[in-house]
């Protein structure tokens, strides 16, 4: 089967990039599943096509060109850097959704330590313009918000992790805060367990609960039965911190007003004043940018399922009359995926990608309507 | 060729109950020649054929168009065709073969009940140790769907074709997700099982290809022995 490849606005798309002053490179084909696995664990295979190698071992089709340009990037960028890329990436379909399972990227990635609010409002003006009258929608979020205000939670260090680690996944992290939250009672087992370790020694606890074996010692038993304890004793998250929290995530509205709002759940929760104050220098950048800001929404809740890693800035564009079609481009900071890849570094990026083929498909449409 | 194609697993209690199933419904299913031909015959409906095949080898059978009809597990089914309901169809659910498959953990786990425990113990596992809790599993497409419904992470799963409960105790694996039908092995092997691990409830099925080549004749021939079979 022949593969239709945009080659017109692959070039168009490329041209634009270089002409900002982007280096273009390349990236294998044959990635590292080590090394997707560990950023993305088991989801990832069911995403990411795995194949074998008799040497490397397991090998996966890259599905983006993010976390290679990242590697190359450390292994000898200099700052600020400005890359441009185009290339087949490769997603697993589970579903017979009708979608792509191999489809041209055209990225540009961006790692500056300099003025963070101007790097975001780079990026993402250049998207704007690269997608200019094309009938698009702009959506945008910032998860350093959420992240803020779960870390001004007044509440254990404990908690704050165990919902930072889930900002990702919505459903865990709202059950745990539902949980933290004191709104529904713990599972029987956990009751059960809780009022034994009232009575006896968790070490007790141990002994009778079965035959040591295993990787996971004693001693990690034994913590985390110290480690429930203690959260039994730690009161609940306040109704007036959960109702804050619930506020901030449905907030969706006009630049503008979504950060009045905040502003205004920032008197109650004032940890997030930070993040507030670094998104207005955001919005304010991309107003110098030429964006117009008063045709953008802003979801808080925006990249909260689809982007892993994206840590800050969040952003898609959408064809607003195909809601069956994924976004056309998409993009964000994504410095918690550098300081993985790092071991602990700090590298500041921001990037997005556009493709190329949904960008046909929907002028076709127009075309033919 | 319009022979109505059906493939039954081709050994053990999964075969004999298959027989016995059919057969208290007045159709004979029988193997010809000697025990190591995978060969068969079927009496009682005219056009059909038997075939005799590995019960895991049935799925792919069904969606290949090998054959028309088959019985395997419900498990075997959604773990090995993607987008099953739009490829295969119960015709009946058999009543044997019954098993679920469940997330085990060590016994010894006194902390560890819930889908929610695993998850926080996986956390400060992959903390501890530098890599993520491994789950032994041949059952990789379900039990990673259904971990992410829950949304548990920093886990990995390691496939095990056969003796999967043991995989703890070689330190291979940290966990199990395993079929059982009583808990039995599991417990023998000291493992427990989640409250809310369970991830499949299986059973013998007769499937029916919505692909492949169904003829008229065919067609009426299926209809026949669902006649039969009172299904």
């Amino acid at each position: 089967m022949l593969k239709e490849v945009p080659r017109e606005e692959v070039a168009r798309l490329v041209a634009l990039f270089e002409s900002k002053g982007a280096l273009r490179v390349g990236a294998a084909v044959l990635q590292s599943a080590d090394t997707l696995l560990d950023l993305y664990g088991e989801d990832i295979r069911a995403r990411a096509y795995v194949t074998h190698d008799p040497m490397r071992g397991e090998l996966m089709l890259r599905p983006d060109f993010t976390v290679p340009v990242v590697q190359m990037h450390m292994a000898e960028g200099q700052e600020p850097a400005r890359y441009c890329y185009a290339g087949t990436v490769f997603r697993m379909q589970e579903e017979d959704t009708g979608r792509a399972s191999e489809f041209e990227q055209v990225g540009y990635e961006l790692f500056d330590r300099g003025n963070r609010a101007a790097a975001d409002a780079e990026v993402f003006a250049l998207i704007a313009s690269a997608l200019e009258g094309r009938g698009l929608r702009a959506a945008m979020g910032d998860i350093g918000v959420l992240r803020a205000a779960v870390e001004g939670l007044s509440t254990t260090p404990e908690r704050k992790g165990a919902l930072m680690r889930h900002l990702w996944r919505p459903r865990r992290f709202r059950a745990l805060l539902e949980r933290f939250g004191g709104r529904v009672a713990p599972a029987p087992s956990r009751a059960a367990l809780l009022k034994r370790l009232e009575n006896e020694p968790a070490e007790e606890i141990l002994a009778t609960a079965g035959v040591m074996m295993g990787k996971r010692s004693p001693d990690e038993v034994l913590a985390r039965m110290a480690r429930l304890k203690a959260d039994a004793a730690a009161p609940p998250i306040s109704d007036t911190e959960m109702g804050l929290l619930d506020d901030l995530l449905g907030v969706r509205a006009a630049p503008a007003d979504a950060l009045a709002h905040l502003r205004d759940l920032s008197v109650d929760l004032p940890a997030i004043l930070p993040a507030l104050d670094a998104l207005a220098r955001r919005f304010d950048a991309l107003a110098d940018a030429g964006i117009d800001l008063a045709a953008l929404e802003f979801e808080a809740s925006y990249g909260r399922t689809s982007m892993e890693y994206y840590d800050g800035f969040v952003f898609g564009f959408y064809a607003p009359q195909r809601p069956d079609l994924p976004p056309v481009a998409s993009g964000g900071r994504y410095d918690a995926l550098c300081r993985v890849l790092g071991q602990g570094r700090e590298i500041p990026a921001v990037g997005a990608v556009i493709r190329p083929a949904l960008l046909a498909e929907i002028a076709a449409g127009e075309a033919g309507r | 060729m319009s022979v109505l194609k059906l493939g039954v697993p081709s050994k053990g209690r999964l075969m004999e109950k298959t027989f016995d199933w059919f057969g208290a419904r007045g159709v004979t299913l029988r193997r010809t020649g000697s025990e190591r031909e995978y060969a068969g015959a079927v009496e009682g409906v005219d056009g059909m054929e038997l075939h005799l095949l590995s019960a895991g080898e049935i799925p792919a059978a069904l969606t290949d168009g090998r054959i028309h009809l088959g019985v395997t597990g419900t498990d075997l089914v959604r773990e090995k065709v993607a987008g099953w309901e739009q490829r295969v169809e119960e015709l009946a659910l058999l009543g044997f073969g019954q098993a679920n498959l469940v997330i085990a953990v060590p016994a010894c786990w006194a902390d560890v009940d819930t889908l929610d425990d695993l998850d926080a113990a996986a956390s400060a596992f992959r903390e501890a140790h530098g890599h993520r809790l491994r789950i032994a599993t041949k059952y990789h497409r379900l039990v990673r769907d259904f971990l992410r419904q829950a949304g548990v992470a920093d886990y990995a799963l390691i496939d095990s074709q056969g003796a999967t409960e043991g995989t703890v105790k070689n330190e291979t694996a940290e966990a199990v997700a395993d079929i059982t039908s009583t808990g039995d092995t599991l417990r023998a092997n000291h493992l427990k099982i989640l409250e809310d691990g369970l991830i499949h409830r299986s059973q013998a099925t007769l499937f029916r290809a919505r692909g492949g080549d169904w003829r008229p004749e065919t067609r009426a021939t299926l209809a026949t022995l669902c006649e039969k079979l009172d299904i």
